[in-house]
């Protein structure tokens, strides 16, 4: 972590960020406000926090070069293994910062949203590890459609609670977590999943992921003689991973940062999640953002065939980075992304998480060239995701 | 003078304010609530502009919002349902609701319209009062609309003490650390709280919601406060198996 600040002192990006949140939420959100950066710029939280990605979570994630891969794209493909994580995915990372900042505020409950139950089981594998009480708020339909991971945060001593009300999905899980909280402001930690939600989370959520891009500098220094890929390619939910892996690259103006949003039946259909193709300006959990929503300003539910992008935000950061055109956000439908998680499973062994297959669609997508590099973020694996491939039957 | 200030002006405590979603339990039942509301002797009416997403409410406030929004209610229908309002009640009426709609619509246009209508005051809970002070207070001003501040249990009291501080109407004091409807009765801590606000001797009125639901809970906050909003108590109360007057007047007697 070093010390640059890409939002300012109230959480903007631009004009994107901020803290929208009721009053009832002020003094959670300003209590952690207050003390987040000194904590986790100190040197005991530094050793502890780089400790436990190391020797718990399994860092430094591998860069591996695809080789068959790269023949069938004709460019160098170098895949970023957040799927070899602990836990199987990139949540792993900021659900070990988050619950170590719990721990120095003293707090002794935790709660969490979870979309397709990664950062989910995340939360509740840090909560068994630190013996803490873990809550996770998961909408209806994503505990059907991601049943192992529901059944492993249990195993590991949470309660999951479902979301009963709108899509059942992501978005109410967030309401009900955001509830909870405003329930209980004394005890409570809230450990968001992704780069959303008030100031100072996408901030901080941020930080804990750039630990894949500092790794990806000298690794890659390593395998091509260059901190400095052509392409780094991600997918975007609310784009934590994203956003991990961009973020020691948002100064060097020659690396293309390519987020890919799930288009789920396609961004011309009301059946999509591509939140920076079809959204507008608008303030959602808190954050003033780009965001899917009706005229009237009531926000429109999302679709995608992967739980983890199906959201109708996006964090403030990518907004920002849209809007100044640093990055290029494409789309990739559900069966683009089942395409492409066949390929990568056929070509190289690796079976991607859904979200995961929505980034290794865009590489179709881009010209490139013999010489390009391009990193390719597999931000999870795609075990929890089997019933979906099955059933795709490529 | 804005009727807020000229209701808390007139009347000296147990002032009742009662919330009810625009569009719910029907599309077009706003003016026979406010109607009614005022025939049956409530002060003030906060009218809900039902959201997608109503993080600060519970249950009872969710279900009415999301009916209201199937049943079509928007910014632009309830202003027009309100048009002629002010040929049929002169009590304090208070525009309540999320901050995303109220953006969409544009801020300028939203009270310029408040304006027009004869609203009184706004209470959005997700416009920080540091978002407000930087870039609304003037445009509130000039339409001479007022926004209501919340205050809550864990508000320090310099927090307080800055809310009321920029406050031009009243402070909403939210009884407990819960969401709308979450509790129907208080204990010691909360009469605690309620005479820790009485005795910080603010500038401005307070009236107290969230679990005001019967006539115990009313005269409870009613004699550390300056009165009360009744809101998920009262929605409820809609369902009965009257009339929407009777359920509607009936519900008001069981408070005082
Ligand atoms: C494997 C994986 N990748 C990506 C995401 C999307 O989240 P984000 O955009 O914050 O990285 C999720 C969310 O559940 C996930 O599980």
């Amino acid at each position: 972590m070093n010390k640059t600040f890409i939002s300012d002192s109230k959480g903007y990006y631009g004009q994107y960020g901020g803290a929208y949140i009721p009053e009832m939420l002020r003094e959670n959100v300003e209590s952690l406000r207050a003390v987040y950066y000194d904590i986790i710029e100190s040197e005991e939280f530094k050793k502890e926090f780089s400790m436990l990605l190391t020797d718990y979570a399994g860092r430094p994630s591998p860069l591996f070069f695809a080789g068959r891969l790269s023949n069938k794209y004709g460019a160098k493909i170098y895949l970023k293994r957040e799927d070899l994580n602990h836990t199987g995915s990139h949540k792993i990372n900021n659900t070990i910062g988050q619950i170590l900042l719990a721990k120095k505020m003293g707090k002794k409950r935790i709660i969490a949203e979870t979309g397709a139950g990664q950062h989910g089981a995340a939360t509740a594998t840090v909560c068994a590890l630190m013996g803490m009480e873990c809550v996770v708020y998961m909408g209806e339909l994503d505990m059907a459609r991601q049943e192992p991971n529901v059944k492993r945060m249990e195993m590991l001593g949470a309660s999951v609670v479902p979301a009963t009300c709108g899509n059942k999905t992501l978005k109410d899980a967030t309401n009900e977590a955001l509830r909870d909280w405003i329930c209980n402001p004394e005890n409570t930690f809230y450990i968001i999943g992704s780069v959303v939600g008030p100031h100072p989370y996408p901030d901080l959520v941020t930080k804990f992921q750039s630990v894949i891009s500092e790794e990806l500098l000298s690794q890659l220094m390593a395998k091509e003689g260059t901190e400095d890929p052509d392409y780094i390619i991600a997918c975007v939910g609310g784009g934590s991973n994203a956003a991990g892996i961009f973020y020691k690259y948002i100064d060097r103006k020659k690396v293309k940062l390519i987020g890919v949003e799930a288009a789920g039946k396609g961004v011309e259909t009301d059946e999509t999640a591509a939140t920076i193709t079809v959204g507008e300006t608008g303030i959602i959990h808190g954050s003033k953002t780009l965001l899917m929503q009706n005229e009237d300003g009531q926000i429109t539910e999302p679709y995608s065939i992967s739980a983890g992008l199906d959201y109708p935000g996006v964090g403030p950061l990518h907004a920002w980075l849209a809007g100044t055109g640093r990055a290029s956000y494409l789309n990739a439908t559900d069966n683009e992304a089942l395409d492409a998680a066949y390929e990568l499973t056929r070509l190289e062994g690796i079976i991607p998480a859904l979200e995961s297959a929505h980034a290794l669609a865009a590489l179709g997508k881009l010209k490139l060239k013999p010489a390009d590099i391009v990193v390719v973020n597999i931000s999870g694996r795609g075990d929890k995701d089997m019933q979906a491939y099955a059933n795709a039957n490529r | 003078m804005n009727r807020i200030n000229n209701l808390f002006k007139k009347k000296n405590g147990k002032i009742l304010s009662v919330y009810f979603t625009a569009g719910y339990p029907d599309l077009d039942d706003t003016l026979t609530i406010i109607r009614e509301l005022d025939r049956s002797g409530v002060d003030m009416v906060e009218i809900g502009m039902p959201f997608s997403d109503p993080v600060a409410d519970g249950p009872v406030i969710q279900r009415s919002s999301e009916i209201a929004l199937k049943n079509g209610m928007n910014i632009n229908l309830l202003f027009n349902q309100l048009a002629k309002i002010r040929e049929v009640t002169d009590m304090p009426l208070i525009l309540m609701g999320y901050i995303n709609p109220v953006f969409r619509y544009g801020m300028e246009n939203f009270l310029e319209k408040c304006n027009e209508t004869g609203i009184d005051g706004t209470i959005i809970p997700d416009l920080p009062p540091d978002v407000y002070m930087e870039s609304y207070e003037p445009l509130y001003v000039k339409h001479d609309i007022i926004n209501v501040f919340l205050v809550t249990p864990q508000s320090s009291v310099e927090r307080i003490k800055y809310l009321d501080q920029i406050s031009k109407g009243f402070i909403y004091v939210v009884s407990t650390a819960k969401t709308t409807g979450g509790i129907n009765s208080f204990n010691q801590s909360h009469t605690d709280y309620f005479r820790k606000l009485d005795n910080l001797k603010l500038k401005s009125p307070r009236l107290v919601g969230f679990g005001i639901s019967d006539r115990t809970t009313y005269n409870q906050v009613c004699e550390y406060s300056d009165g009360a909003i009744i809101g998920s108590a009262f929605i409820r109360s809609l369902e009965g198996t009257g009339s929407l007057p009777e359920n509607i007047n009936r519900f008001i007697q069981t408070i005082r």
